[in-house]
Parts: structure tokens; C-alpha cells; sequence
């Protein structure tokens, strides 16, 4: 295998764990923790493998092209920093795995934690092996989504529950702010690859889009991190199962806004904007943090503040903006990683074993657990930057770049005495961690009887600890080509001069770290007085709390702007409702006029007046205003005087040389008419008139208001119709259509051509649309209840059983039967005229007017032309229409076709053409189209019908229904 | 031959909308189909308007677009007369049963 499908390899193998994970059984908590360790075990040393071609300035590369149109592929780059992290992902990652073994009960469903764990590695995998920067953005979005489901993954409790909303709130809203940023990095670039957006350093800085950009990454950077303003949500997030606090908040999920810093240090960094946006959150963070972390009572709050204020001072390093402060910064994260995740382990443990993490019940644990006090010592010592220990370098490093030049200003001068200030407060907690739980008296009130954990359970610790130590007395054998590496990634091949020895003389940052040590100590103890009364929170700004802020706006936007809105527009009437929504499309179709001026006539010839086409006008216009007038009390009158709108609006098609349009909406227009006609069945005849005088004012005052946007709406339509009409019409898709439409469509009927063979997926859209209608009238009608005064027998009924009773020789029904009885009889003889007619319609459509719609329609007037005149008992007898399976070999037609052309490797519906010489018929095409039309024609005549009968139906159900409750 | 057409189309319309804001749902329903048919209308004309010179090439081969009418509002409308069809008749089952639930056609679901 290269190494690029190496990487790949190393990048699926956590999603897969997690997918296999979560089938586990709920309680196979070994196999689970097993499977999680091998795993990143596995990636470890896969990792380690590629150190090789890593450590080359030529980065490991993988891409696979997913959307090349939009320059997004799947890209994957392992170069010294991303090797870095990925060794921090998995190694960190192994280790946590084997003590959440030990850690989670037994109880828990330990697989689910799992596999969110595997889930979550990969997707911070997949953030520092990103390539491509929109795919880094995903990934980036995956590790929230996963924090969230870590976070809250003891659901019963509210602090769970809470912590982890506000975590994926927070990084989740910076994470769409990364993106746009993202989007527009790749608008100044040209290109998404990271490769090519670190080549384009200068470009990015030297644009106008540069702010914006630095904002919106830092926003996702920072929100991530837990800069300040946005820490509030990591301190909530320890209500997680401490091996998730361990992980997230030392190696990964926090440190992905630290690695896109740095990531994207080279082409942002280094100027005023980047040095005041960077610097004072990163200044502020890092002094908030610590001075937060002294007052904490809860051991995991400690080091979550410590957390924070540490990466304020890793964000203050990217900030500085010269390269040995990136160097810093890449090393401080390194060891940071290293030192709290064993920290939180420690606290894990002591909560653990004592079932508590209270500051005022925790004391003196040193004589129940040496080793682990031990451990915790050195790496609460290491927090602190005490020498010998890893902390201690990378800190000296910060005070020597906090004292260096870097812009002149006063906040850069100042520096100095914010970093000791910021040391002073390190010193004070971490003696505050140490000496507060594992000094002093016995504590007395513990839950449980403490004592040293299982080994294996401790192993973790041990080997983080002994790193710890590693690095901080023999660093250049250590981290440094490690260092370099990552180092050479962002700043380039020449590295500035660094030395990662202990002793550097007596310099100011040694100075420094003295003060620092002999000012926490004495902090400490001047302090120890008021901490010891067990007061929560730190004094001063204690008020001063970003959670309070943050669920106050989620209250105002999410509760408060959503209940005004409702209250402003919201209506459980329809009729308010419609009346916006036509005022509004009024408003938006008026604003451009009002805007430009209105529109005049255009130049275009008209077309010569023809007196009887004005008085077909007068007849449509007529019969639509009659129609408004009578559609309340005269249902019928307005649906026959609807139907004359409609023939109107047909016979305009004809007169303007569109024969399928006319066809398709005459034929249309009697299925309508057949439709509203049953409906009418079941719809209760209006008789009250509500006002028998006058309306009230109101009333009248909404009627005149809707007289007057009608009109409106009238007018408008009417003004804007004959100003198009009247200018000249420009060079549109239509020419390709028609001169397109026989050479490769193989027909002469440009429309149906568009139809079934250019368009052809719209119309495979809209007869699924038409099935998906016939379905729900099907299944509205199974369950439908009628106005229980439109149960009974209609009136005309009730006076022919009336009539048939009162003769002697005559039985109910007898009436219905003689009806019309010559007209029924031409109608059922026409059943295979109208049917033969269908054929004829569909096979000329692909070059006359005609076609699978209006040949569907047609059939289905056959059809229902059957039940009006026999009876839905006679048709259902004699003839079995099955409108599901109309509608089912239709689309399975329609969608065979279009998948045919894929078996001769062209895309989706290509068609075919090829005249055959048939005999009799004679020359005629055979199009895949042709298939297709017929596919189309199946399902238009099964939904068609499936509406139609089942309303038809319903008279049948009615009689059924009364019969049983006459009968028995 | 425009003029007359514009104005049917907005009388179409104005009638449509008048309809669409009265408050018994068969009302509503006679609304919508007025308006679907000035809209089709409307997008119909957005081709301009010819006399005899259908979209039907009459000799195999390539056609010419400036003799013939445009076919792609029409290939528009002919979906959208379909499509028109198939929401009167959602419209008209919802109506029934509407009617049948709350005892009432008021399009608010009460009367009011």
C-alpha cells in the first residue's frame, strides 16, 4: 500500500470502529474498550509509519476527486504539523480508551461511549489530515456534533443535557462562521486545496476580503478554543464522563481551533489585523482563565479553567505573529496535551475512588494514594513550569517571545508583565490542586474509603507522566525533530534559531519564571485563608458570567423574537393568511415599477385585431367574473361558468398556434369538470344567508379591501402581460429546442420532443408528483367522514324513490334506470371510439399535437365516461381497472427507459431514434422516448383514474354504511 | 389581439384572487383554477403571440425559430395544466373532508 492509501487507511479505521461499536451488546464494555485501544493502537503505528515521508518537505498526499467542477475533492495531506496532531489523536486517544475502561461502570452503555469516541477521533483526524479546507470544515463540524453526543452522553442529567447543547451551540455557530470564511478564502484563491491556499499568502493578505476572512476563521478558531468571550461552554462541558474531559480538553477538540490557527498561520498571520484580533483574546483569555482556575471548588472546573487560560496562552504565541512564537506555540500545545490529559486522568481517578471532585471535602489523599499524588504532582508541576519538567520549556519560550519586539505598541510592551502575572496565577492553582487534595488533615465526609486504583488504570497517567519528564530534561533527543517538523510545515524550511536546552544563562525569561514561582507561592498562601472558606467562583468577576449572557440571547432569539414574530404574522386562520401572502406577492411584483418607473408598450408589431377573438374574450371574461360573483351560493352555476373560462382559455391556445396546449386543457377541463361535480355531491347546499340586511361594517370593510387587491392583481398582471407581449422576445433556450428537436429527438412536435426527450426529467419529477396525489386522495378518501347533512339520499333521488313508491307498477329505482337511457347507451358504445382515440393521440405525439398526457387523460375519460353512464356497480362488475398498477408499470416504464440508457453508457434518459418501415402503418419512429411517453401515458391514466374513482366510490360506501344501519 | 389578451388575463386574475381571499373553500377552489388559468396563460404569452405557425416542424430537418411559435412556454404550460389538475383535485378531497371534520366550509376551519 502507498502512503497515501496508508493515511486513508489510518483515517477510516475510527469511523469504522464506531460504526462496529455501536452494534455491539450494551454491556460488552471490554470487547468495546479493546476494540477503541486496538484501533488507535493501530493508528499509532500507522502514523509512526509515515514519519518517514513526513518528515521530507514534501507532504504525504491522497485525492480522490469527488466534485472537481467545484474544486472539492477528497483530499487528504500529512505534512510535520498534521503528523503532530494525528501522533497527539491517536496516542492520547489509546491511552484514554484503556482507562475509560476502568473508569466507566459497568452500568453504562460503555459501547455507545465507544463508539461516539471512535467517532470523535476521526473526525479530528479528519480535521488535521484535511487537504481541502470545505473538507476540513466538515470534519470540524463532525468533531461538534460528536463532542455534543460525548458531552452529553450521561443524558439523565440536566448538566449533561446542558453542557452539551451550549458546546455544540457555541462551536457549532463559530463552525458556520469557519465556513464562510473558508468560502471566501477559496474566492480569493481560486481554489479550496490547502496546498494552494499556502502558496497564496500574499494574495489572501493583500485582498480586500482579508478582514472579513480573519474574523470569520478566528470566530471558528476562537469558539472552538474557548477564547474569550466564548469559554463560558467548557467549564459546562465537564459534565462529561471525565475520560471525554480528558480527551477533548487536552489533545483534541479544543486544540482543532488551535491547529487551524496555526494551520492557516502562514498565509494569515504577521499583520496589525491578525496581531490586535489574536493578541488581546488570546492576553485576556489566558489571565480570565487562571485567575478563574484559582477560585474553582470543583477539581474538574480547576483544570478546565487552566485549560482555558492555557489556550489563551498558546492563541497569544500564533498571535505574536513572528516564528519563533510559532514554534512556541506548536510546542506549548504538544505539552499541554501531554501534561493535562494526565491531569484530568488524575482528577478522574481521585473522583473515582473518593466519589467526589469538592476541593472542601478533598484532603490529604496522599496517604491513601502515594502514586497517584505522585503523578499528579510532577504533572501539576509541569502545569506550573517548574524545570525539568516539558511545561517549563515551552513556558520559558513564552516569556522570552512576551518580552521580544514585536509591534512597538503599548499592549506588546506590556507583555512581559502580563505573561509573569499570568505564570504567578499557574503557580497558585496548581499548588491549589495539589496541596488541597492530596495535603493537609484526612478528609473525614468522603463517599468512599479512598484508595489506589487498578494498574492498568493508572498506566495512562504513569506513561503521560514519565513523557512529561522525558521532554523536560531531554528535549532535543525528544520533541525536537519532532518540533521541527511541525514547526517546518508552517514556517517553512528555514527554521529560526531555537534552543530547547534547559540552561539558557540568566535571561529575562528566566527572570521571569523565578517571580512567577516565588509570586504563586506567596498568592498562594495569602489566599489559602479565603479559599479554605469554601466561597464558589472568583471574587471580583463573578458576575461577570458568559453562560448567563449566552442563554439569555438563546431565551430572547429562540423564544422571545420567535412568540413576537407569531404574534406579529402568525394566524390560525387561513384567510388572513392568504390575504399576506397575496399582498406580499402584490408588493414584491410592484416594488420594481415603483422603483423604475412604470412600463410602457414596446415596440413589437401587433398582431392583427380580430373582432371574434374580442368576443371570445368577452364571453371568457364573462363567464370568470359570473364565476366570482356565484361561486357562494350557486356551486353549480360557477363550476359550469368555470368550465367556460377554461374552454375560452383552450380555444385562445388554438388561435395561437399552440394545438397541444388546447387539447391537453380541453381534455383536462372534463376531468375537472367530472371531479367537481362528485365533490359537489358531498358538499351540503348553502342556504343561510348570515347577514339578511346589511353586513356589518367590518365585513364590508374586508370585502372592499379584497375587491380592491384583486383589481389590483388584475391590472398589474394585465399591464405587465401586454408589456411583455409587446417587445420583441430574445435569443432563448428555444432555438436549440426547435432546430435540435428532429435531429436528436427524432420528432417533429418540438413540445412533445421537450417533453419527453430534452425535459425529459421534469416530466419523470411531475408524474411521480402525479402519483404521489393520487395516492393521498386515495388515502383521504378511505378514512373520509361527509358533512353528516350531505349523508342522506340527495334530493333528486329522494323525489324519483318518492315518485317509483307512489306508482303502482313501478319499484325504487326504476326512475334512476330509464334516465337518459338512449345518451348512456351512445356513451357506453363510445368506451372503444374514446379508447382507439387515445392510441391515436399517443402514437402521432411525437410529431402532431398529442402525446402520453393527453392520450392518458383521454383513456381515463373512457373510463369514467363508463361509470357515469352505467353505474360505478356496472362498470366495477364488467370491467376491472386497476389504477395502482397503472400508476406502477408506468413509472417502472419511465424509469426503465431513462436506466436503459445507462446499460449503453450514456447519462440518465438519452434517447435512441430509429425509423422502422411497419407494416400497414408505415413509416414510423421508434424513439426510446416513445417508451418513455408510454410510461408517462400509464401513470397519468392510473392517477387520473385512481382520483376520479375513489371519489366515485364514495356513493357506493354511503349506501353500505346506511344499509347497515338500517338493516340489523 | 395582445390588448385583448392582457385584459382576459387580468380579469382572469383579478377574478382569481377575489376568490382566493373569500372565506368558503369552494370558493377558494373556483380561485385557484381561475388563476391557474390566467397564469398559464400568461406564461403562454410570455412566448409573444403567433397566428398559424404551430411548434411543429413541418419538414423533417432543422426548423427555424422565427417562423414557428416558442415551444418552451408551451412545453411549460402543457406540465403545469397537468400539474393544475392534480392539486384541484388534493384541493377538492381536502375540502370534502374538511367539511366532514369541522362541520363547517369556512376556510379558517370555524366560523367566525
Amino acid at each position: 500500500m502507498s502512503n497515501g492509501q496508508l493515511l486513508l487507511l489510518a483515517l477510516l479505521l475510527p469511523f469504522a470502529g464506531s460504526a462496529l461499536a455501536a452494534f455491539l451488546p450494551t454491556h460488552a464494555r471490554n470487547a468495546a474498550a479493546f476494540m477503541a485501544g486496538a484501533i488507535a493502537v493501530v493508528g499509532c503505528v500507522l502514523i509512526v509509519l509515515m514519519y518517514g515521508s513526513a518528515e521530507r518537505s514534501e507532504p504525504v498526499r491522497l485525492v480522490l476527486e469527488w466534485l472537481p467542477m467545484l474544486g472539492i475533492n477528497v483530499s487528504l495531506r500529512l505534512d510535520g504539523l498534521a503528523w503532530l496532531f494525528a501522533l497527539l489523536i491517536f496516542g492520547i486517544g489509546a491511552l484514554v480508551a484503556l482507562y475509560a475502561r476502568y473508569y466507566m461502570s459497568a452500568e453504562d452503555p460503555v459501547p455507545r461511549f465507544f463508539s461516539f469516541l471512535l467517532a470523535f477521533m476521526g473526525a479530528m483526524l479528519g480535521v488535521v489530515l484535511s487537504g481541502n479546507l470545505v473538507q476540513l470544515v466538515f470534519f470540524w463540524e463532525l468533531t461538534s456534533l460528536f463532542s455534543f453526543l460525548l458531552i452529553g452522553y450521561w443524558h439523565h442529567t440536566a448538566a449533561a443535557r446542558d453542557g452539551a447543547r451550549m458546546a455544540l451551540t457555541v462551536t457549532g455557530a463559530g463552525g458556520l462562521c469557519l465556513l464562510v470564511g473558508v468560502l471566501l478564502i477559496g474566492r480569493i484563491v481560486g481554489s479550496y486545496e490547502l496546498d494552494e491556499v499556502l502558496n497564496a499568502g500574499g494574495l489572501i493578505r493583500s485582498s480586500p476580503l482579508y478582514v472579513p476572512v480573519v474574523v470569520l476563521v478566528l470566530l471558528g478558531a476562537f469558539t472552538k478554543s474557548a477564547q474569550f468571550p466564548f469559554h463560558f461552554w467548557l467549564p459546562h462541558a465537564m459534565a462529561a464522563p471525565t475520560p471525554v474531559s480528558a480527551y477533548l480538553h487536552s489533545a483534541t477538540m479544543v486544540k482543532a481551533g488551535i491547529f487551524l490557527m496555526t494551520r492557516l498561520w502562514p498565509v494569515l498571520a504577521g499583520t496589525d489585523t491578525w496581531f490586535y484580533l489574536v493578541v488581546p483574546a488570546g492576553l485576556v483569555t489566558l489571565l480570565l482563565g487562571a485567575y478563574a482556575a484559582i477560585f474553582q471548588q470543583d477539581l474538574k472546573g480547576l483544570l478546565a479553567y487552566s485549560t482555558i487560560s492555557h489556550l489563551g496562552l498558546i492563541t497569544l504565541l500564533l498571535g505574536l505573529g513572528s516564528p519563533l512564537s510559532a514554534v512556541a506555540a506548536i510546542f506549548h500545545t504538544v505539552n499541554h496535551a501531554i501534561f493535562k490529559a494526565s491531569l484530568f486522568m488524575a482528577a478522574g481517578i481521585i473522583d473515582h475512588e473518593t466519589g467526589t471532585r469538592d476541593l472542601r471535602k478533598l484532603s490529604g489523599l496522599f496517604r491513601y494514594m502515594p502514586i497517584t499524588g505522585t503523578l499528579a504532582m510532577v504533572a501539576a508541576a509541569s502545569m506550573a513550569g517548574i524545570p525539568l519538567l516539558n511545561g517549563f520549556l515551552s513556558k520559558e519560550m513564552f516569556f522570552a517571545e512576551a518580552v521580544e519586539n514585536h509591534t512597538g505598541s503599548l499592549l506588546d510592551d506590556s507583555l512581559p508583565y502580563w505573561a509573569t502575572l499570568a505564570g504567578i496565577f499557574s503557580v497558585t492553582y496548581s499548588l491549589r490542586f495539589i496541596i488541597g487534595v492530596f495535603f493537609g488533615p484526612p478528609a473525614t465526609d468522603l463517599p468512599r474509603k479512598p484508595h489506589e486504583p487498578p494498574h492498568w488504570m493508572r498506566f495512562p497517567v504513569e506513561l503521560l507522566v514519565l513523557i512529561c519528564l522525558l521532554i523536560g530534561v531531554v528535549p532535543s533527543f525528544t520533541v525536537g525533530p519532532l518540533l521541527a517538523n511541525a514547526a517546518r510545515a508552517v514556517i517553512g524550511p528555514d527554521l529560526p534559531y531555537y534552543s530547547l536546552a534547559i540552561w539558557h544563562g540568566v535571561t529575562w525569561a528566566l527572570v521571569m519564571s523565578i517571580i512567577a514561582m516565588i509570586g504563586g507561592v506567596l498568592l498562594f498562601l495569602g489566599l489559602r485563608a479565603y479559599l479554605d472558606s469554601g466561597v464558589e467562583g472568583p471574587p471580583l468577576v463573578r458576575e461577570l458570567k458568559g453562560q448567563r449572557i449566552f442563554e439569555r440571547i438563546l431565551v430572547v432569539i429562540s423564544w422571545q423574537l420567535a412568540r413576537t414574530l407569531e404574534r406579529a404574522f402568525g394566524s390560525k386562520r387561513l384567510q388572513p393568511q392568504l390575504r399576506i401572502v397575496v399582498v406580499v406577492a402584490l408588493a414584491a411584483a410592484i416594488s420594481p415599477l415603483w422603483l423604475r418607473g412604470m412600463v410602457s408598450e414596446g415596440t413589437l408589431p401587433l398582431t392583427a385585431f380580430d373582432p371574434a377573438f374580442a368576443l371570445l374574450w368577452a364571453i371568457g371574461a364573462g363567464c370568470a367574473i359570473a364565476a366570482a360573483w356565484q361561486a357562494k351560493f350557486h356551486r353549480f352555476a360557477a363550476l359550469v361558468l368555470l368550465g367556460g373560462a377554461g374552454l375560452v382559455s383552450s380555444i385562445t391556445f388554438a388561435w395561437l398556434s399552440a394545438p397541444d396546449l388546447a387539447l391537453t386543457q380541453l381534455l383536462v377541463e372534463i376531468v375537472t369538470t367530472v371531479l367537481l361535480l362528485l365533490g359537489l355531491r358531498w358538499l351540503p347546499k348553502r342556504i343561510e344567508e348570515p347577514y339578511p340586511t346589511s353586513p356589518p361594517p367590518s365585513v364590508l370593510l374586508r370585502r372592499y379591501t379584497d375587491l380592491a387587491i384583486a383589481v389590483t392583481v388584475g391590472i398589474g398582471i394585465a399591464v405587465i402581460s401586454y408589456a411583455v407581449m409587446t417587445r420583441p422576445l430574445g435569443e432563448s433556450v428555444s432555438r436549440y429546442f426547435v432546430e435540435r428537436a428532429y435531429i436528436g429527438g427524432g420528432g417533429t412536435n418540438v413540445v412533445n420532443v421537450i417533453l419527453v426527450d430534452f425535459r425529459g426529467f421534469d416530466t419523470l419529477g411531475e408524474v411521480v408528483v402525479l402519483c404521489l396525489v393520487g395516492l393521498t386522495v386515495y388515502a383521504l378518501l378511505r378514512r373520509f367522514r361527509p358533512a353528516p347533512e350531505s349523508v342522506g339520499a340527495p334530493e333528486q333521488q329522494r323525489l324519483q324513490d318518492e315518485f317509483d313508491e307512489a306508482a303502482p307498477d313501478r319499484s325504487p329505482g326504476d326512475t334512476v334506470a330509464d334516465y337518459l337511457r338512449i345518451p348512456r347507451l351512445v356513451m357506453q358504445w363510445l368506451f372503444p371510439v374514446i379508447a382507439t382515440f387515445a392510441v391515436y393521440l399517443f402514437m402521432r405525439g411525437h410529431d402532431l399535437p398529442g402525446g402520453g398526457f393527453a392520450a392518458g387523460i383521454t383513456l381515463s375519460i373512457a373510463f369514467i365516461v363508463q361509470y357515469m353512464a352505467a353505474g360505478t356497480r356496472w362498470v366495477e362488475d364488467h370491467l376491472r381497472v386497476l389504477p395502482l398498477r397503472w400508476m406502477g408499470l408506468g413509472l417502472l416504464i419511465a424509469s426503465a427507459t431513462g436506466a436503459g440508457s445507462w446499460w449503453f453508457g450514456y447519462p440518465f434518459l438519452t434517447t435512441h431514434v430509429r425509423y422502422l418501415d411497419w407494416p400497414i402503418v408505415g413509416k414510423f419512429p421508434v424513439a426510446s422516448a416513445l417508451m418513455f411517453d408510454l410510461g408517462i401515458f400509464a401513470v397519468v391514466v392510473g392517477a387520473t383514474l385512481l382520483m376520479l374513482v375513489a371519489l366515485a366510490h364514495q356513493s357506493l360506501r354511503r349506501t353500505r354504511s346506511s344499509r347497515t344501519a338500517e338493516g340489523e | 389581439m395582445e390588448m385583448v389578451l392582457a385584459i382576459g388575463i387580468g380579469v382572469f386574475a383579478g377574478s382569481g384572487v377575489w376568490l382566493l381571499l373569500r372565506p368558503r373553500t369552494y370558493q377558494v377552489i373556483i380561485g385557484l383554477s381561475l388563476l391557474s388559468y390566467a397564469v398559464n396563460l400568461f406564461i403562454f404569452s410570455m412566448g409573444r403571440l403567433k397566428i398559424g405557425a404551430p411548434p411543429i416542424l413541418s419538414v423533417p430537418g432543422v426548423g427555424d425559430p422565427a417562423t414557428m411559435a416558442d415551444p418552451t412556454p408551451q412545453a411549460l404550460v402543457l406540465t403545469a395544466i397537468v400539474i393544475g389538475f392534480a392539486m384541484t383535485a388534493l384541493f377538492l378531497v381536502l375540502l370534502l373532508a374538511a367539511r366532514g371534520l369541522t362541520g363547517t366550509d369556512h376556510v379558517n376551519g370555524r366560523e367566525d
